[in-house]
């Protein structure tokens, strides 16, 4: 089996042989995310509550090794980017309105999977209400579409480009400042 | 002077209310907390994030996982009309990479859990039960389903949730990332504070 296939469009079906990667990637999150502890309810909760950090710790961690791989990669030309659009609107209204729901269940939906897995059944009320949100987003969408998401869509617009910096310089300076922080929360933290 | 004198007064009025609220709430760290090592965790999610790119040419993400599946579902019952949406003549519903990312997460979590003897097989968290009282199960399945429709739906209206945008988005420095994943938590941090220590 070659991995000669690193063209994917949405109209394309999926290659077999990318199923079964995205299968063994999935495998690798959730097992990596039951062992930092965030498929667990009071993880989750008490990053919310500010009182556990751990949740912060993972994520910040992730997305500073991910940063400096990912554009190390890019550099040499091993991967392309997937950088997400900036919308203000719908990433502001979307974001909030996530996060009121991520209060309510506890998970987010990668997580969620997570807890199902270590043996939180109430995820699988959280999973039938994430498939029920996302067709009730599709039933909106046509609307949407020509409403909320136009309004303040800047592209893909990344950080370096909005303070007006080159990516190398930026990334030198936002990393430290990564780590930085990491180590003030590991500090000041119980947890 | 003066001000030296409010704050004592302030501590002591308000600590009996704080004491008050934590009891009624549920303290989460008394319970346990990740089996490894959280910055070797997130160590090894940064590093997966750069393997999904090398060979598959996706970036982790989660939640486009439920609107492929819910659409499925909504092809079987309803089918004209499901394919006349926008959201899914622009995302087919099909199992795709991430439907089966999410799967495999259901089971990577399930042999880290076993691994660890971690497996809960229960319908109540403990903190829950501890704010919420025993056998709040109709409270939970209720607000749990709300919270997944509203998240969803969030996830979509943003472009993406805690993976997408929280670990793929924002460590490609997308600002629409940083903006979604820091309304992520103030939503979050609102709703929770209001849930468990009003």
């Amino acid at each position: 089996m070659t991995t000669n296939s690193h063209i994917t469009t949405d109209t394309k079906p999926t290659p077999p042989v990318q199923l079964a990667l995205g299968l063994l990637f999935g495998i690798i999150f959730g097992f990596l995310l039951q062992k930092g502890g965030v498929a667990k309810y009071h993880v989750l909760v008490g990053v919310l509550l500010l009182e556990d950090f751990t949740v912060v710790k993972v994520m910040l961690t992730a997305i500073t090794v991910g940063a400096v791989g990912v554009f190390a990669m890019h550099a040499l030309g091993l991967v392309k980017l997937h950088v997400k659009p900036t919308r203000y609107a719908g990433n502001i209204v979307g974001g909030l309105i996530f996060g009121v729901g991520f209060g309510l269940l506890g998970y987010c939906p990668g997580t969620g999977a997570a807890a199902l897995g270590q043996g939180n059944w109430d995820a699988i009320a959280g999973i039938a209400g994430l498939m029920i949100g996302s067709y009730l987003f599709a039933e909106a969408s046509g609307w949407l579409d020509k409403t909320l998401m136009k309004v303040g869509d800047r592209g893909k617009l990344m950080l370096p480009e909005l303070v007006g910096l080159r990516l190398p310089v930026f990334l030198v300076i936002f990393v430290p400042l990564l780590i930085a922080g990491l180590i003030v929360i590991d500090q000041v933290t119980r947890r | 002077m003066r001000s030296s004198m409010i704050i004592p007064i302030l501590v002591v009025l308000v600590s009996p209310a704080i004491s008050a609220a934590q009891e009624a709430g549920a303290d989460p760290l008394q319970y346990s907390g990740p089996a490894w090592s959280p910055y070797l965790v997130g160590a090894l999610i940064g590093v997966l994030t750069m393997l999904t790119l090398y060979f598959s040419n996706k970036p982790l993400g989660a939640s486009t996982a439920y609107a492929r599946v819910a659409g499925l579902i909504g092809k079987g019952v309803a089918p004209r009309h499901t394919q006349a949406l926008k959201y899914y003549q622009d995302n087919k519903p099909v199992i795709d990479w991430e439907v089966m990312l999410v799967f495999g997460a259901i089971g990577g979590a399930f042999l880290a859990a076993w691994h660890g003897g971690e497996l809960t097989g229960e319908w109540l968290p403990a903190m829950w039960e501890a704010r919420f009282g025993e056998g709040s199960y109709a409270l939970r399945i209720g607000v749990a389903l709300a919270g997944g429709i509203l998240m969803a739906f969030g996830a979509r209206l943003a472009g993406g949730c805690t993976s997408g945008h929280g670990i793929s988005g924002a460590l490609q420095l997308s600002v629409g990332s940083w903006i979604a994943l820091i309304c992520f938590f103030v939503g979050g941090i609102a709703t929770a504070m209001l849930m468990f220590r009003l």
